[in-house]
């Protein structure tokens, strides 16, 4: 499926609009393009106006504003059954009077296939998700996790270049979920299939994805690859919604070759690397630390570092990691993680430490 | 869980009694109380509703009432073979004498005159004219009785009269289900009745495929609604629900007498028609008291049992299902077809059951707009119930319109399966 095309954009929102009651935009101004093969995810709190992008690639909602492409063509006017996108919807939608095979065989005969192609790949798609032995049983007779390779297969049955997922592992438990998270990324890169992954939870966007456009507000917030959103988030929501992230407010004082000078709220003085555009001097920010970039054993604070007083609050074993609630510049719920090793001091709460962590890990982003 | 499985036979209680007789014990309070709950409502059917239809099934065959006041006439008649075409001998006579003294005594021989009136027409004069007569027979020195009471009655001398009698003397009897469908009890044993006699059958027909047009036309009407009811946004949805409801609200009388304005040959709809110069003033149409004006009235007054059952189903068929089919690549229709449809099956089957049977036994909106040709087998009932008085025949037409009923249930569960009836 590699092709010479696929450095270009074979899924493009340019400048794309939404609004339901014509008095307020749920999506405001959108454009992402994505080339052939990526496994992109669209991840925000509900309402941030993800699904609804995803029903608008899918064709059940119009654009008000804006084109949508796909493989360079618009397919604004396209009707949903006409664009070939296949979809797994968020309770699996599979229709509950059809068994199995006759779900699978569904899209299949709607393109007129004959028989005995259409048993062919019937059998392989449930094969592709293990699911061979169950064509004759009906939906209801399956558990949730088999649902959800059933409706998997039936939306890779018809070879669809383009797969869309709304939150389709949100009804699982905990440990089904990690094992399908990772089949499903398997069976995309695989088959070499664009996906758009709709998701609220930021696990399963980071451990899937090749890029995740994070959501909020109608806007993507940030666009980037799982490893670059967590470690160097771009603003504040960001930096909030990915992973734990403790934040420490003041102003900035000055801006010295890409260093920023902070005075937190109760007078400490702090270096930061400035981020956000809005980070300038006398602007407010808020700084952002990620907890397992904090040290206080004194022999692991590396040189350079900066170092706060802080009192321990709370003290959580976890078994592979400490957990330890500071309180640090008035911010009482400044959280640590410390890995469980032999030499690492377990704390008391009311305990007076010193903290240290690295400037380039501490960043400065918008208020 | 370990040493229980290990005891043989049945497993114990803690303290030795078998474990399912203490679990009966336990639940039985449970029961009890369940019961308790439930018993002035089934007090309340087993009186008002399975006694009074096991009184009208009975009645549809019990026959006590000419063994009764005849109870020598009836012994004696046992031995004559009334294929000789014979008169009954003197000893049947005398026994007659002495049974229609005492009853016109008690003053019942009126009853069994009407009752065998409904066999063969003329027995109830015969035994009206004789019984005024045999208060004063005298039992010892009068006679013979064969003359006497020829005398009195020539209808004692015919032959066919005392066939009925006879036919009709034991307690129970097939004449009211023979006369239900339009049978009788002939010399040679039951026959048709004279074609222009025919009455019943044609009108259990004319009942069904009137009660069937009905339910159809309330699946067509109903669905668009209860599609939009599910679909609408809620506000919308509540006034269109009130809008479904309302004619609950109102009279069945006020909404049948609201069809006669309507429908009537100077009726709102025909003066319009002759307004407008689609109808010409003196070939108005004739659109009630007829079938048409049935079928018309009926489903407007039984399209909410079609709705709400529809509706109900509806609501919960997820939205996505849609989608889903054409995310595969089916078009609207084919859409609907073979994924929406197929799901709101039990919605339609629920409805249809409960229109059709509703309609089956309607009498007051085919009496009032049904004219001489729409109306149902149920208005024959109730004529017999309350003008000519013939419970028997009444209580046989309710039980073949119980029994059809009962078959065509009986086959939706064959064809449709009762389990995919859905009220919600």
């Amino acid at each position: 499926m590699a092709d010479s095309a696929s450095n270009d954009a074979f899924v493009e929102f340019d400048r794309v609009q939404k609004s339901y009651d014509g008095e307020t935009l749920v999506v405001k101004d959108l454009n992402l393009s994505l080339p052939r093969g990526e496994f992109l995810t669209m991840l925000g709190p509900s309402g941030s106006g993800k699904t609804t992008c995803l029903m608008m690639l899918a064709g059940f909602e119009t654009a008000t504003h804006g084109d949508i492409r796909l493989g360079g063509t618009s397919i604004n006017n396209i009707p949903p059954h006409k664009r070939g996108i296949g979809m797994v919807f968020q309770n699996y939608a599979l229709f509950p009077h059809m068994t199995i095979a006759e779900n699978l065989s569904f899209p299949l005969e709607v393109r007129k296939m004959g028989k005995s192609e259409r048993e062919e790949k019937i059998k392989r798609a449930l094969d592709m998700v293990e699911m061979g032995a169950f064509g004759g049983r009906r939906p209801a007779q399956l558990s949730g996790g088999q649902q959800q390779r059933v409706a998997l297969a039936r939306a890779l049955v018809f070879e669809p270049e383009l797969v869309l997922m709304d939150e389709p592992l949100g009804a699982l438990d905990k440990q089904l979920r990690e094992k399908m998270q990772f089949e499903i990324t398997n069976l995309a890169h695989n088959l070499g299939i664009t996906t758009v992954y709709v998701t609220h939870d930021q696990t399963e966007a980071l451990t899937m994805s090749d890029r995740v456009a994070v959501f909020d507000d109608g806007r993507i917030q940030q666009l980037d690859p799982p490893d670059t959103l967590y470690e160097a988030p771009k603003n504040s929501f960001v930096a909030q919604f990915i992973g734990e992230n403790n934040t420490l407010e003041g102003i900035v004082k000055e801006i010295n070759n890409g260093v920023a000078l902070v005075q937190l709220d109760d007078g400490d003085i702090i270096d930061c690397m400035p981020v956000h555009e809005s980070v300038k001097p006398g602007a407010r920010t808020r700084v952002s630390i990620r907890p397992e970039r904090v040290e206080y054993n004194k022999d692991r604070i590396q040189e350079g570092a900066h170092t706060l007083k802080a009192e321990v609050k709370e003290f959580i074993y976890m078994g592979d990691i400490f957990r330890t609630r500071l309180s640090v510049a008035g911010n009482d719920e400044f959280i640590i993680k410390t890995r469980n090793a032999p030499d690492v001091d377990r704390l008391k709460p009311g305990q007076q430490i010193e903290i240290g962590w690295l400037p380039e890990d501490c960043r400065a982003l918008d208020a | 869980m370990s040493d229980m499985t290990e005891t043989a036979g049945p497993v114990l209680a803690a303290d030795g009694t078998p474990l399912k007789r203490s679990l009966a014990r336990a639940l039985r309070q449970q029961k009890l109380r369940a019961l308790f709950l439930i018993a002035p409502l089934l007090l309340f059917i087993l009186i008002s509703f399975i006694l009074p239809v096991v009184d009208m099934l009975y009645r549809s065959v019990q026959n006590g009432i000419v063994s009764k006041t005849l109870p020598n006439t009836v012994v004696a008649l046992a031995d004559w073979d009334a294929t000789t075409g014979e008169l009954p001998e003197e000893a049947v006579y005398a026994a007659l004498a002495v049974d229609l003294k005492a009853a016109a005594e008690q003053k019942i021989h009126t009853k069994v005159g009407t009752r065998l009136n409904y066999e063969n027409p003329g027995m109830s004069s015969l035994f009206r004219k004789t019984g005024r007569k045999a208060k004063k027979f005298d039992l010892e020195t009068g006679g013979p009785w064969k003359e006497t009471l020829i005398d009195i009655n020539k209808g004692w001398g015919e032959h066919d009269n005392w066939r009925t009698l006879q036919t009709y003397s034991p307690p129970i009897t097939s004449g009211y289900f023979l006369n239900a469908v339009d049978m009788r009890v002939g010399t040679d044993g039951p026959e048709m009745r004279p074609e222009d006699e025919q009455i019943y059958m044609k009108l259990l027909g004319r009942t069904l495929w009137m009660s069937m047009a009905i339910t159809s036309c309330c699946i067509l009407l109903a669905y668009p609604v209860a599609w939009l009811l599910a679909n609408l946004p809620a506000r919308k949805a509540n006034l269109l629900m009130i809008l479904v409801l309302l004619p609950f609200w109102t009279s069945l009388l006020v909404r049948t007498s609201a069809w006669k304005i309507l429908l009537q040959q100077q009726g709102v709809i025909n003066d319009i028609l002759v307004y407008i110069g689609l109808v010409a003033d003196d070939s108005r149409l004739v659109i009630i008291n007829n079938q048409f004006g049935t079928i018309t009235a009926m489903t407007h007054i039984l399209l909410p049992f079609m709705i709400l059952p529809m509706y109900s189903v509806m609501q919960t068929i997820n939205p996505s299902y849609l989608r889903a089919a054409k995310s595969l690549g089916a078009t609207d229709w084919t859409a609907f077809w073979r994924v929406y449809f197929p799901q709101t099956v039990p919605g339609i089957g629920a409805g249809s059951i409960l229109v059709f049977i509703l309609a089956i036994g309607y009498y007051i909106t085919p009496a009032l707009v049904g004219g001489t040709k729409g109306t149902f087998i149920s208005n024959q009932i109730a004529f017999h119930i309350s003008t000519s008085l013939n419970w028997g025949l009444a209580s046989a037409l309710g039980a073949i319109l119980l029994a059809v009923v009962l078959v065509l249930y009986w086959a939706y569960d064959k064809i449709v399966g009762i389990d995919n009836v859905k009220l919600g």
